[in-house]
């Protein structure tokens, strides 16, 4: 269970999250929602560690998470961003073991038969060898969900997982986080989608723009 | 006119040699060093960039003929004297170190924030995130642009003439004006040309390898 605390948040001299307070339980879907401009992806990079918070603090079942700070606090976290950002110079598989190889120190020979594994689960190890500019853009989001599960994160976050695909991938990726679910994963979305978020949502937060 | 090209190759060849070991040397120091300045130019330390920057414009903004004239016949006038070769090669290394800074400063401003907080939420370090991903990224970016620098650069050490060092033009021309023919700058062109496609043909090379991934 990942609970934040009174989180205060600014970017320049605007406040953008104000003594936000929520719980995000385990093994459920917990889909974030709220204008453009509310704070959104603000907060899921406090959660992921991308972005320092001002005040307020994190605790990871119940002691304290400081992903900012403490690099090995960040293993808990998976982030599929909006844009994927899978590394161009790495074929799918390079993708996927660079970071257990690298931060986990697994051996190549494990690394890659894990990675294998999960490319199976996704549906997508025929595309091991690519590279990403020959993906699709739900190929990608896939490949950028199998390097962050790589990691075994506790929590995994999605930026707006539908804004970059074809609407009728939709249900496939609502489809896919449910599979997820199903093995305990916890998840958060962001989402603008009204649709998709009654989909796959065990909770809801409505994140609402400070004034001022 | 073979008994005379015979006759003039060992002349022209120790010219060739004397224009590799420049072209190679300052190759080997300029690359590093603008490596280095282009981290510099991106540094968040400001009197650092400033100079950096100031560096660059000078060296871009003045013909290298006259800074290769300044540091062997100028620099002399207070006191700093060079050889004749180590004078070109200060010269060379600082004017090219400049340009390349400039073209590693691009490639690495082109390289998205996003890449390197992918690599940090999973928990790679700075250097493994400089090493596996930026660098591969940045010289991608840059192999192009460097490459035509490359190729400038042969044709550049030609200009270590009016220092006086025997490179493949003076050898040329030597020969040609003891013999007065046309023979001896026919070949130096023809060698010229023969340096730079062999840069050429290694920088298609480097590219075709880096376009594994576009
Ligand atoms: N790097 C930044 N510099 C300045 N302002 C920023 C920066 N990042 C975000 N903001 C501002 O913070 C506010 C919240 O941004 P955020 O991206 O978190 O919104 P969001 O809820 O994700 O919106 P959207 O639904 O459009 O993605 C916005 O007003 C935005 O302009
Ligand atoms: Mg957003």
């Amino acid at each position: 269970m990942l609970e934040l605390q009174h989180i205060n948040k600014r970017i320049g001299d605007r406040q953008i999250l104000k003594d936000l307070s929520l719980t995000i339980p385990d093994h459920a879907i917990t889909v974030i929602v709220g204008p453009s401009g509310a704070g959104k992806t603000t907060l899921l990079r406090c959660i992921s560690g991308l972005s320092a918070l001002d005040s307020g603090k994190l605790l990871l079942d119940g002691e304290p998470f400081d992903p900012h700070q403490r690099p090995a606090d960040r293993r808990a976290i998976g982030v599929v961003f909006q844009d994927f950002q899978l590394f161009p110079n790495l074929t799918v598989l390079g993708n996927i073991t660079l970071a257990p190889t690298l931060a986990l120190k697994l051996r190549p020979a494990e690394a890659e038969q894990k990675a294998q594994t999960l490319l199976e689960k996704l549906n997508i190890s025929n595309l091991r060898q690519l590279y990403p500019y020959a993906l699709s853009g739900g190929q990608k989001q896939r490949v950028a969900l199998a390097r962050a599960l790589a990691m075994k994160p506790r929590l995994i976050c999605y930026d707006e997982p539908t804004s970059a695909l074809d609407s009728g991938l939709r249900g496939r990726v609502a489809a896919l986080l449910l599979s997820l679910k199903a093995e305990g994963i916890t998840q958060i979305v962001v989402t603008h989608d009204q649709d998709f978020a009654k989909t796959i949502a065990d909770h809801m937060i409505n994140v609402v723009p400070i004034a001022g | 006119m073979w008994h005379y090209i015979l006759a003039i190759l060992p002349a022209l060849l120790s010219g060739v040699q004397v224009t590799l070991v420049l072209f190679l040397t300052t190759l080997l120091l300029a690359l590093p060093l603008g490596i280095l300045v282009s981290l510099g130019l991106t540094s968040r330390f400001r009197p650092l960039r400033a100079s950096l920057k100031a560096y660059v414009w000078l060296m871009r903004g003045t013909p290298l003929l006259l800074q290769l004239i300044f540091v062997f016949y100028g620099l002399p006038i207070i006191n700093i004297v060079f050889q004749r070769s180590d004078a070109a090669v200060v010269a060379f290394a600082l004017n090219y170190a400049a340009y390349f800074a400039e073209i590693f400063r691009g490639g690495l401003q082109a390289v998205p924030q996003g890449q390197i907080e992918s690599a940090q939420v999973l928990q790679l370090s700075y250097s493994q995130t400089i090493r596996k991903i930026v660098i591969p990224q940045v010289l991608k970016n840059v192999i192009p642009a460097i490459g035509n620098e490359v190729i400038n650069l042969v044709k550049d050490s030609s200009l270590v003439y009016v220092i006086g060092i025997g490179d493949l033009l003076r050898a040329g021309n030597v020969a040609t004006a003891r013999d007065v023919t046309l023979i001896p700058l026919v070949l130096v062109a023809a060698i010229y040309l023969l340096l730079t496609g062999i840069c050429t043909l290694g920088l298609r090379q480097l590219e075709k390898h880096y376009r594994a991934w576009h």
